[in-house]
């Protein structure tokens, strides 16, 4: 048995561990142990790739493992991992762990809450470790769909419109990608050889320019959609804010990255030449998400609005990167979405929290709480400053490398799309400022806050857990960046290969 | 007729066996254990259809008339599958009081028709499947009108006959014109001198049409959702999957085999009619209150995807449609056991009763789901990997425009079986289906049916099987 397939049967074996549990109580500690071995495995993941690379092995991929699945269309089960994605694993880990405990209180339907929320993280980790663009294809729709019955029975507010707002608009996503992925099928060799889906396979080999204009953008915008590009992110706020806590972390923090990732895997790596020339679309287009997210933000009374604009903003900014297409705002986009995954789950799960003793998520009506719950008002606050890049934070790693690597383009445009991009440091400022000062400073508004009781055990494990690695980060990012930007290189080396010619 | 002979034959031989089998156990059989019969009937089936199994070699009989090919053959023992998951599924609706005396009528009239069907896909010549097509069809207009003191249900048996009637014509009409250009009716024969006049041509046209009727592709579709609305539940389950791929089998046989001098003429045609068939079968569904009229127009846009196999003419394309309708098979009949389930229990049928289904029912909500899930194409389900393989012939022909068109189509039929799946899960209702326990045909039928829906995806060797007998232009 590989590694990397356990990280898809340890959620499995869960699924059917919580199936076969008898009594409703212990469905959650099933949930909880089986997230548990999963983020071991992931660290004993870190030290082997970490133990490898230290060993001197150079190729691109790691933990290949590769099985012939429909052999006259050459679909194989292939998994292998770079730096990247093993940084994603990680973060996957992180997030669905604290998810996890941030759901202890679920009551409705507990067992198959937690099997649809669990199926969903399978498909996340099937997706991050997929060097097949079948069996990638196939893990991100099976990581939209169980979305569906997560908000529409356990959501709140208009939660039957978000969940099909949602999942039809993703899944809308996925159909353009599909037809992408066919085109890149289709031309993934010269003519008479056998086509392939493996990535490492068809970077080789240079896709005609006239097959990648046309399949880029459907390739760019079905993984964009997920990444909230704009005008296609107005699932994210509705669906967002309707969904359940432990969804909205693992949706705007795993899922939303799936996007971003898929975009450089997939689109920029295997099709740079297009990417090279229409890249000005999408920078023009993701700097509009990333300022009109940030305003957007602003704008809302509702904490989870708040928060998922400030996602669109944020993964506006992830895509953003990607288009800059150097090596330093590309590190960045990968770390901007570690930090985004850890704080934007962070806020969600501090939010559920709050709604939970207070029952609404309008700023306007709640006021004080760092006075009856301290603990939390504290992360959230830590959470808040690391969104607005606060150095020492990871947020601030994130940002800083992105712009500063997006400044390294001397021409015109893409300095005045920096510039833009760069506002939204100020606007992300005000909204997250204004919030903390309403909502935890000041007087206690209603006298009821006075019973509050802080944290429980369960929701501080959750909070913790999510803290740590973005202090972590913070202090110490070049861990985290060694390992992306050596990975990062073949990706690089493709890019600036097209410069040559 | 010598051993050689019978075995090629041997599955429609064994039916007409079986069918007078029944209709002797019907003479004979004690009347007050009538109801006996029916597993009598379904274990002789199941030998049918365990003999179709066997392996054998390829052959012709009556210089040609009949052909027996490994594709032949596996498309038969695909519709003996379905049958034999109908034919499990009816067995709580025949045990009914009202339909006791009439329990072997059901198994004669259906073993016929799968006699017909076989002569149909074994054909070798366009008057030998033209008997098999009238033998397919006439039987199954007597079963649509099987509840006869039902209105609705005559109502559907007499629609069904005049329009099989009328598209036989048409059929009929089509290929004495190409008899009239030509002189000739062996496919073999045919493809040799096959020049694509225009005579010919509209010829052609004709054939399409009468074909297009069976198997219901836009604009030959009106018929559909009043027949599936009225017939009984198993019926309609028969008419959407076993006539349809059996009509889907031939059609693209003779396609191939006798038309591919007119590719570019019979492309723009399927081409047209896909997305047509594709966009008005789905927009016209989201609007359907009846569970039945709901899968009759998803049905319709199902028939419209699988022409996307067809069009590439290519290997690849044969393979997908097979295959397609194995997963097509399966999930389409999950989804009507369940409704047959909820029908016998309750007599409910519309899509409002459903309205907090898992609440009291859930086993049979989940595979409702699964059923659906498979119809949409959604992972990790089969109808991913057929509709998958679907889009890729397509694609490997280049006909991206049809698969942009056929994925947007999927988004819009994932909003109407999420709409179910809303009604479900997340819907609340006073007064929901009550809970009741299944008997253990029908839960017998639900799990080949969930197995085969989970199998037949991730059975790589299935695909690579029909690979190895499909054949492209």
């Amino acid at each position: 048995m590989d590694i990397l397939s356990l990280f898809i049967i340890i959620p499995l074996l869960t699924i059917t561990g919580i199936i076969l549990v008898k009594d409703i109580r212990n469905v959650k500690k099933v949930a909880a142990i089986g997230m548990g071995i999963q983020l071991i495995l992931a660290a004993v993941l870190i030290f082997l790739y970490v133990a490898e690379r230290k060993g001197g092995n150079i190729s691109e991929m790691l933990f290949i493992k590769d099985i012939v699945w429909f052999k006259s269309l050459n679909i194989h089960y292939a998994v292998g991992v770079d730096g990247i994605s093993v940084a994603m694993i990680a973060l996957t880990s992180i997030v669905v762990f604290a998810g996890i405990f941030a759901s202890w209180e679920v009551e409705l339907l507990t067992k198959e809450f937690f099997i649809s929320l669990i199926l969903l993280a399978t498909g996340v980790f099937g997706f991050f470790i997929s060097i097949d663009l079948f069996t990638l294809f196939l893990f991100y729709e099976l990581a939209v769909i169980p979305m569906y019955l997560l908000i529409g029975i356990w959501g709140s507010g208009p939660k039957e419109y978000s969940a099909m707002k949602l999942t039809l608009m993703l899944m809308g996503a996925s159909a353009l990608l599909l037809v992408g992925i066919l085109g890149i099928y289709m031309h993934s060799a010269p003519s008479g050889n056998q086509l392939t889906f493996n990535i490492l396979e068809i970077k080789q080999y240079v896709i005609p320019i006239t097959a990648q204009r046309t399949f880029f953008p459907f390739t760019f915008v079905g993984f964009g959609v997920l990444g909230a590009l704009f005008p296609f992110h107005t699932w994210s706020p509705d669906g967002h804010s309707s969904a359940p806590t432990a969804v909205s972390m693992l949706h705007a923090g795993v899922l939303m990255k799936l996007g971003g990732y898929g975009a450089f895997r997939v689109a920029i790596y295997l099709m740079p030449e297009a990417a090279k020339e229409l890249s000005w679309i999408f920078l023009i287009l993701t700097s509009i998400s990333v300022v009109y997210g940030a305003f957007g933000a602003i704008a809302q009374k509702d904490l989870k609005y708040i928060n998922a604009y400030s996602s669109v903003s944020h993964c506006g900014l992830v895509l953003f990167a990607i288009l800059m297409m150097n090596k330093t705002a590309m590190n960045g986009a990968v770390i901007q979405m570690i930090s985004h995954g850890l704080m934007t789950a962070l806020f969600f799960a501090l939010i559920g929290m709050i709604y939970g003793r207070t029952h609404t998520r309008l700023i306007n009506e709640m006021g004080g709480l760092m006075k009856v719950i301290p603990f939390l008002s504290v992360c959230y606050v830590i959470a808040g400053l690391a969104s607005l890049g606060l150095p020492g934070l990871s947020g601030f790693v994130a940002e800083m490398t992105i712009f500063v690597g997006a400044f390294q383009h001397p021409d015109l445009f893409h300095r005045v799309v920096t510039i833009v991009a760069i506002t939204s440091i100020v606007i992300t400022a005000v909204y997250i400022l204004r919030v903390i000062a309403i909502l935890l400073l000041g007087p206690v508004t209603n006298p009821k806050y006075e019973n509050f009781r802080d944290a429980r055990w369960y929701e501080k494990t959750s909070v913790i857990a999510l803290i740590l690695p973005v202090a972590a980060i913070g202090m110490a990012p070049f861990w985290l960046s060694s390992t992306i930007s050596s990975s990062m290189q073949p990706i690089i080396d493709k890019i600036m290969a097209i410069n040559l010619f | 007729m010598n051993l050689q002979d019978f075995l090629l034959m041997r599955q429609e031989l064994l039916l007409t066996l079986a069918a007078i089998i029944v209709l002797a156990a019907e003479i004979f059989w004690n009347p007050a254990k009538k109801k006996s019969v029916i597993f009598f009937a379904i274990i002789i089936f199941s030998l049918v259809t365990a003999a179709g199994m066997i392996p054998s070699e390829d052959g012709y009989l009556f210089g040609g008339m009949y052909i027996s090919t490994g594709l032949m053959r596996l498309m038969k023992n695909i519709l003996d599958i379905g049958v034999l998951i109908i034919l499990v599924q009816s067995y709580t609706w025949l045990m009914k009081p009202e339909n006791e005396e009439r329990i072997s009528e059901y198994f004669i009239l259906i073993f016929t028709t799968l006699v017909g069907m076989d002569f149909m896909i074994s054909s070798g010549h366009f008057l030998m499947f033209y008997l098999g097509l009238e033998l397919a069809t006439i039987p199954v207009a007597a079963l649509a009108a099987f509840e006869r003191y039902k209105n609705k249900s005559a109502e559907a048996g007499i629609k069904l006959i005049l329009i099989s009637s009328l598209s036989s014509g048409v059929l009929l009409f089509g290929i004495s014109m190409i008899y009239g250009t030509s002189g000739l009716l062996y496919f073999y024969d045919l493809s040799k001198v096959f020049a694509g006049g225009s005579l010919q041509i509209l010829g052609f046209i004709f054939f399409f049409a009468g074909m297009a009727f069976k198997i219901s592709i836009v604009p030959f579709h009106l018929w559909t959702a009043d027949v599936y609305e009225g017939a009984p539940v198993n019926i309609t389950s028969f008419l959407s999957v076993i006539s349809k791929g059996a009509a889907l089998f031939i059609f693209i046989i003779v396609l191939y085999t006798v038309f591919p001098v007119i590719i570019e003429s019979w492309q723009k045609t399927i081409l047209v009619t896909s997305i047509l068939t594709m966009t008005i079968g789905n927009l016209f569904a989201i609007r359907q209150q009846n569970i039945k009229r709901f899968l009759a127009f998803s049905s319709i846009s199902q028939a419209g995807y699988i022409l996307l196999g067809i069009i590439g003419a290519n290997q690849a394309g044969m393979t997908s449609v097979v295959y397609y309708m194995i997963v097509y098979i399966f999930s389409n009949l999950g989804a009507f056991g369940v409704i047959t389930a909820i029908s016998n229990a309750t007599g409910k049928e519309n899509i409002d009763d459903y309205n907090g289904l898992y609440q009291t029912n859930p086993k049979l909500s989940l595979t409702m789901t699964l059923a659906l899930f498979s119809l949409a194409g959604i992972p990790p389900v089969a109808g991913f990997f057929g509709k998958f393989f679907l889009f890729a012939a397509a694609a490997e022909k280049g006909f991206y425009f049809l698969v942009l068109i056929a994925v947007l189509n999927t988004i819009i039929s994932l909003y109407y079986y999420l709409l179910v799946v809303k009604a479900m899960f997340i819907n609340k209702n006073e007064n929901p289906v009550m809970k009741f326990k299944s008997d253990i045909p029908t839960r017998f039928g639900l799990m080949i049916c969930v197995l085969g829906i989970f199998l037949t995806g991730f059975a790589s060797i299935i695909y690579e099987y029909i690979k190895n007998l499909s054949f492209g232009i």
